[in-house]
């Protein structure tokens, strides 16, 4: 058991030690683009380059975790409304918001609890349901002060939640605290006729993903990169193996026919050889009879 | 609520226009690079200069509200060489000194140019700086030679320069900084060397300097105050009278000043008009010894006869228009009036000092669609008779340019079309059975006529002019050029609507002005008053009726520039350009949507919302509500506020309830919402597909030999922000503090399907959608190039679709219906490349069936085409 817990501290650790170093990537390329500045246009080194937009942070499943960085736990309400009914507060959401080291802040393990739906709300779904209507929710577009400047809203045809229970799907857009957009909807299709279909149990089953942004990829800056990306290029890229039928079908059917020809000729022959051996036996075929001078020529 | 709509593109070239046509002209290989036609315009004038040299050809020199300085023949209304200054470059002001350069200031009176008169090219450039921001005079001493020097004096930015027109180095310079002066005007007195500066300091001091023009010297300063107040111009009378009005705008004050002696003499303006009706306005002008006011559409001409003594001229409510004065012989000076009656106009050109010894009278006939006479600007010549004779450059309302002599108009340009606010294409008539080639050949005569000349051209005897003759006579018959459909469809109408409000329709074969409509002249000048054109559509296109049936369009304009001004909707017949009907909304115009059905007369649906975001459906028959009642729950429009930062999606939700009953008019509701964080992004550029655009096939087959099925969705948008600091001009931040961020958002449900973050990149951004591509260009700092990348969008719920086998047996999801509120399987593909070139438009070729290879075309600031294959 000792060694077991060993082992399992050491591998802590080391993850410890390595997602640090994960973290550290997308520095190296600030590095980078430092270096890039400095051949390009002589400028000074600025201590923060980038603020506030940074590392593509996706679900927050993965731990990540840094002594430089300071972690602290905020909530976020959802609100929900019912066709046009006014918003009221139906579940929240807790994140912690990581502040980076060179002032960018980010939100990770984003959870989301729920609220049951009360009778009333029930009945409120229902008639959604019926009138084939629109359920809104909505989020306030800056985690830190909400609402911030506006709310975010989505909304979906209430009759695409319900399946086994009500499966929601949240994708929550964040630009450093502040939430861009939320796609919200079923998790999987809603195809257009939409039939009305009841909920089996009043539950929510929510999955909630956070995104940011994609960087683009950065194209070569310098002739010599682009030069150079030519030339591997250029290296005439082989096209696709083809398989080896594909390739030599046209020798490999005559020499395929070529080889059954060969077969039943050699089918025949101890055929002949009988045949000649027993004449009386068999009932010799006409075909064996004709070709009986042929291979008697070959055998020659 | 400043909403955006689709980006328009204020297209300069009549060129451009083939970027925004649909379907696009296609070329054979053959073609590439020929020009159909290419036509130049510059823009409504704004000023005027004549240059008479003798030596010289007669030109005049124009400068105009689309930036341009332009030196145009004065025969014939060629431009003799044009510059587009940038649109920032606003000029204020062009003069010719010392008879061979032109002298312009712009940019806020800060970068002063000189341009050589006979070619155009640049001769030097001085950049002007002051302590704070004024109004921009400009001033060409021509008497005042300083070894054949002219000084050219510009009052700028509270500072006053005296620039040497040969070199455009400062001379002298002097600040009026230190008072909290208002400088109306810079006077050079005829004959002296001195210069006088006239402002108002604290809005009811009246301040007068006199300066030495040679060495920038004050020499005398002189101020008055008056209680009243002060209220826009002063207009110059005499060299020592002024005239101004007070801030209540009733009382006329005459400022006169002798030896050092300031000295106002008050005249209410009801003692001269009788009863005063309002506020008066001075008409600037420069005609010695007499100015103009406008008292509503009243026009009152008065003279001043010394110490302040008023006479009235004339009373007149015609529309009428002056021109600055033009010195004829010694101390004589003379002016032109012209004056709207009916269907003609009257120019009259009278002597400053005489009123009623008109030296020219004549009438001409005006086309109605041009408007009123916004501007006159008079110049003479000898006689070959050698008497003075008189002619004049109009700029009339719909922005055209004429030039008028002897009662006649020698030529006009229609330089409404270098501001171009819209486009929308026609279809041509059909050819009709019976119209035979005698029919379209005027007689017999012509016709002899022309085949003797083609018979000179054959055999070689013809003179330069009979070929001209033979071309122009091809040119005519060309198949290019006619007036009917054509098989592939290729000939169609350019229906144009510019800045000015008038509606032209061009021919794609030659460029010809097929018809041309004011917009103004629809309407009763009560109804309406500031009528702004907005947007095109196509709102009749009759298939079934194409026989006997003309297409029309749908003009959407306001009345008056604010946003929630009421809006008006003008229905024009395509083929005559009458208008078939007209509308006067009680409700503003903040959007149209045209919908995706007709009715039974082919009138397409559409949707006009409202700034309080209120849907009205056009056209209002009963007819039309059911069909929109039918669609009613799968009705969805965005809306960009770029100023705000936020893209709305909207869905309708009943019948508006207003106290007025009217059933079509619909309240919406507000589906969802994307708010980009202000601090760090800005809309700059959104782009959507064509409405009518069609998708030949949904694969793509990729590069190794896969398929790809393309995600077509007619609800996407993309979007480009970028760091608000990054806004500006390229260059004027670092690449560490700019981005840019390309969105594709489906706006039905507002869900953001792709995403991507361009470090160190910034606008503009110009971009183009089309099947399930979209193409974008903008700057990348880091490379100090422009780069364009491309994103594609693929349909990841069909990728299963590819055996063949599904397909023959039906297994296929292929024809089941796309609904925006599945969950989308999408991926994207993107690609970056360097462009060369900056551009100014960009758009893609689309052809009937879609089948033929997308082709980008890409307007570049050389106004030249690249054409790509995608």
């Amino acid at each position: 058991m000792k060694t077991t817990e060993v082992i399992v501290a050491f591998i802590l650790t080391l993850s410890l030690l390595s997602f640090p170093s994960l973290g550290f990537q997308s520095d190296e390329l600030l590095v980078d683009d430092e270096e890039f500045g400095l051949e390009g246009a002589p400028q000074p080194r600025s201590p923060e380059p980038i603020p506030s937009r940074s590392q593509p942070v996706t679900t927050p499943t993965r731990k990540r975790h840094s002594d430089l960085d300071s972690d602290s736990k905020i909530q976020f309400s959802l609100d929900h409304a019912f066709g046009d009914s006014d918003f009221t507060p139906a579940g929240t959401f807790s994140a912690r918001l990581k502040t980076w080291s060179h002032g960018g802040q980010t939100l990770t393990k984003l959870r989301f609890s729920r609220n049951s739906f009360t009778d009333e709300e029930k009945e409120k779904f229902k008639n959604l349901l019926e009138s084939d209507d629109f359920y809104r929710i909505r989020l306030p577009s800056n985690v830190l002060s909400p609402p911030g400047r506006d709310f975010i809203i989505s909304s979906v045809k209430a009759r695409c939640l319900p399946r086994e229970g009500l499966d929601e799907h949240f994708v929550i857009h964040m630009e450093g605290i502040n939430v861009l957009a939320v796609n919200y909807g079923s998790p999987g299709s809603c195809p257009y006729p939409r039939n009305l279909k009841l909920p089996a149990k009043w539950s929510f089953n929510s999955h909630t993903v956070l995104k940011n942004s994609e960087q683009a990829p950065r194209a070569p800056v310098f002739t010599e990169e682009i030069l150079g990306g030519e030339n591997g290029e250029g290296e005439v890229v082989p096209p696709p193996e083809r398989s080896f039928w594909a390739k030599y079908w046209m020798y490999l059917i005559p020499l395929g026919l070529i080889v059954m020809n060969a077969i039943t000729q050699a089918m025949n022959l101890p055929e002949e050889q009988a045949a000649g051996q027993v004449p009386a036996q068999g009932q010799p075929s006409g075909g064996a009879v004709q070709r009986g001078p042929s291979s008697a020529v070959r055998r020659r | 609520m400043a909403i955006a709509m689709a980006i328009r593109s204020f297209l300069f070239l009549l060129l451009l226009f083939f970027s925004s046509l649909n379907p696009i002209l296609s070329l054979y290989e053959d073609q590439v690079g020929l020009m159909d036609w290419h036509q130049q315009f510059i823009g409504k004038v704004k000023q005027a200069v004549f240059h008479t040299q003798k030596t010289g050809r007669k030109r005049v020199v124009v400068s105009t509200e689309e930036n341009v300085i332009a030196s145009l023949d004065l025969r014939h209304g060629e431009i003799f060489w044009r510059h587009v200054l940038a649109t920032n470059d606003v000029i204020d002001g062009i003069d010719i000194a010392i008879g061979k350069y032109v002298i312009t200031l712009s940019s806020g009176g800060s970068i002063l140019r000189a341009w050589n008169l006979p070619d155009g090219q640049m001769v030097w450039e001085s950049s002007l700086q002051g302590p704070k921001h004024s109004k921009s005079l400009l001033l060409v001493l021509t008497n005042l030679k300083v070894d054949k020097d002219n000084v050219v004096i510009v009052f700028t930015n509270g500072r006053l320069h005296a620039v040497s027109s040969i070199d455009g180095e400062v001379l002298w310079k002097k600040d009026f900084e230190a008072e909290s002066l208002d400088v109306q005007q810079v006077i050079q007195p005829p004959g002296s060397d001195l210069v006088y500066v006239v402002g108002f300091a604290a809005s009811s001091q009246f301040e007068m300097y006199q300066i030495n023009a040679r060495n920038g010297e004050l020499l005398k300063h002189e101020s008055a105050a008056f209680s009243g107040g002060f209220l826009g111009e002063v207009s110059l009378v005499s060299s020592e009278t002024l005239v101004a009005l007070d801030s209540t705008g009733s009382i006329l004050l005459t400022i006169s000043s002798h030896n050092g002696k300031i000295s106002f003499q008050q005249t209410p303006i009801s003692n001269l008009v009788g009863d005063s009706l309002g506020p008066a306005v001075i008409t600037p002008s420069s005609v010695t010894g007499i100015f103009s006011l406008k008292v509503n559409a009243i026009t009152i001409f008065i003279r001043v006869i010394g110490e302040g003594k008023l006479e009235v001229l004339e009373k007149t409510n015609l529309k009428t228009a002056v021109s600055d004065a033009l010195s004829i012989s010694e101390g004589k000076q003379a002016f032109a009036l012209i004056q709207h009656a009916g269907s003609e106009i009257h120019l009259t050109v009278k002597p400053a000092d005489d009123w009623d010894g008109n030296l020219l009278k004549e009438s001409i006939k005006m086309d109605r669609q041009r408007g009123l006479v916004h501007k006159v600007f008079i110049n003479n010549y000898i006689r070959t008779d050698r008497s003075y004779g008189f002619r004049v450059l109009i700029v009339m309302e719909d922005h055209s340019l004429l030039l008028l002599q002897q009662g006649e108009i020698v030529w006009s340009r229609e330089d409404g079309l270098a501001s171009i606010i819209d486009v929308t294409t026609s279809e041509l008539p059909v050819e009709k059975d019976g119209v035979s080639v005698a029919k379209v050949e005027h007689n017999l005569f012509e016709w002899l006529k022309g085949h003797m000349l083609k018979l000179k051209g054959t055999l070689m005897l013809a003179s330069p002019e009979d070929m001209a003759a033979i071309q122009s006579m091809r040119l005519k018959s060309s198949e290019k050029s006619k007036m009917t459909r054509d098989h592939n469809g290729f000939r169609k109408l350019l229906i144009v609507l510019t800045r000015a409000g008038k509606l032209f329709a061009l021919h794609t074969g030659d460029g010809r002005i097929v018809w041309s409509h004011l917009l103004q002249s629809l309407h009763k000048p009560q109804a309406c008053q500031h009528l702004i054109g907005l947007n095109l559509y196509q709102w009749q296109v009759p298939h079934h009726h194409a026989m006997d049936e003309n297409p029309s369009v749908l003009v959407v304009g306001r009345c008056g520039p604010s946003l929630d001004a009421p809006g008006v909707l003008s229905f024009v017949d395509t083929y005559t350009g009458k208008e078939l009907s007209s509308l006067s909304l009680a409700h503003s115009v903040a959007q149209v949507i045209p919908l995706p059905y007709t009715d039974s007369t082919e009138q397409r649906l559409h949707l006009l919302i409202d700034a309080d975001q209120h849907a009205h459906l056009y056209p209002k028959t009963p007819e039309a509500i059911g069909i929109f009642q039918r669609e009613f729950s799968n009705i969805y429009w965005y809306s960009v506020e770029d100023d705000n930062g936020i893209i709305k999606g909207y869905a309708l939700k009943s019948k508006c309830t207003s106290e007025v009953a009217d059933e079509f008019c619909f309240d919406s509701r507000e589906l969802w919402s994307v708010v980009f964080p202000s601090e760090s992004e800005k809309i700059i550029a959104t782009v959507t597909r064509k409405l009518n655009e069609v998708v030949h096939t949904q694969a793509k087959v990729i590069a190794d030999q896969d398929v790809m099925y393309k995600y077509l969705s007619r609800n996407l948008l993309f979007v480009a922000t970028a760091a608000p600091k990054a806004s500006g001009e390229i260059g004027s931040v670092t690449p560490e503090e700019s981005w840019l961020v390309a969105y594709l958002i489906d706006t039905v449900t507002g869900r953001i399907l792709h995403r991507v973050t361009h470090h160190g990149s910034q606008g503009p951004v110009h971009a183009v959608f089309s099947e399930n591509w979209v193409v974008y260009h903008y700057f990348n700092l880091r490379a100090h190039r422009y780069e364009m990348s491309v994103i594609e969008i693929y349909d990841q719920s069909r990728a299963d679709d590819k055996d063949v086998w599904k397909l023959v047996l039906g297994k296929h999801n292929l024809t089941s219906p796309i609904s925006s509120y599945s969950r989308p399987e999408v991926i994207t593909k993107s690609q970056s490349y360097f462009f060369t070139h900056s551009l100014k438009s960009i758009a893609v070729t689309s052809t009937a069936k879609g089948i033929t290879s997308k082709q980008l075309l890409i307007g570049t600031i050389g106004a030249c085409f690249t054409g790509f294959g995608t």
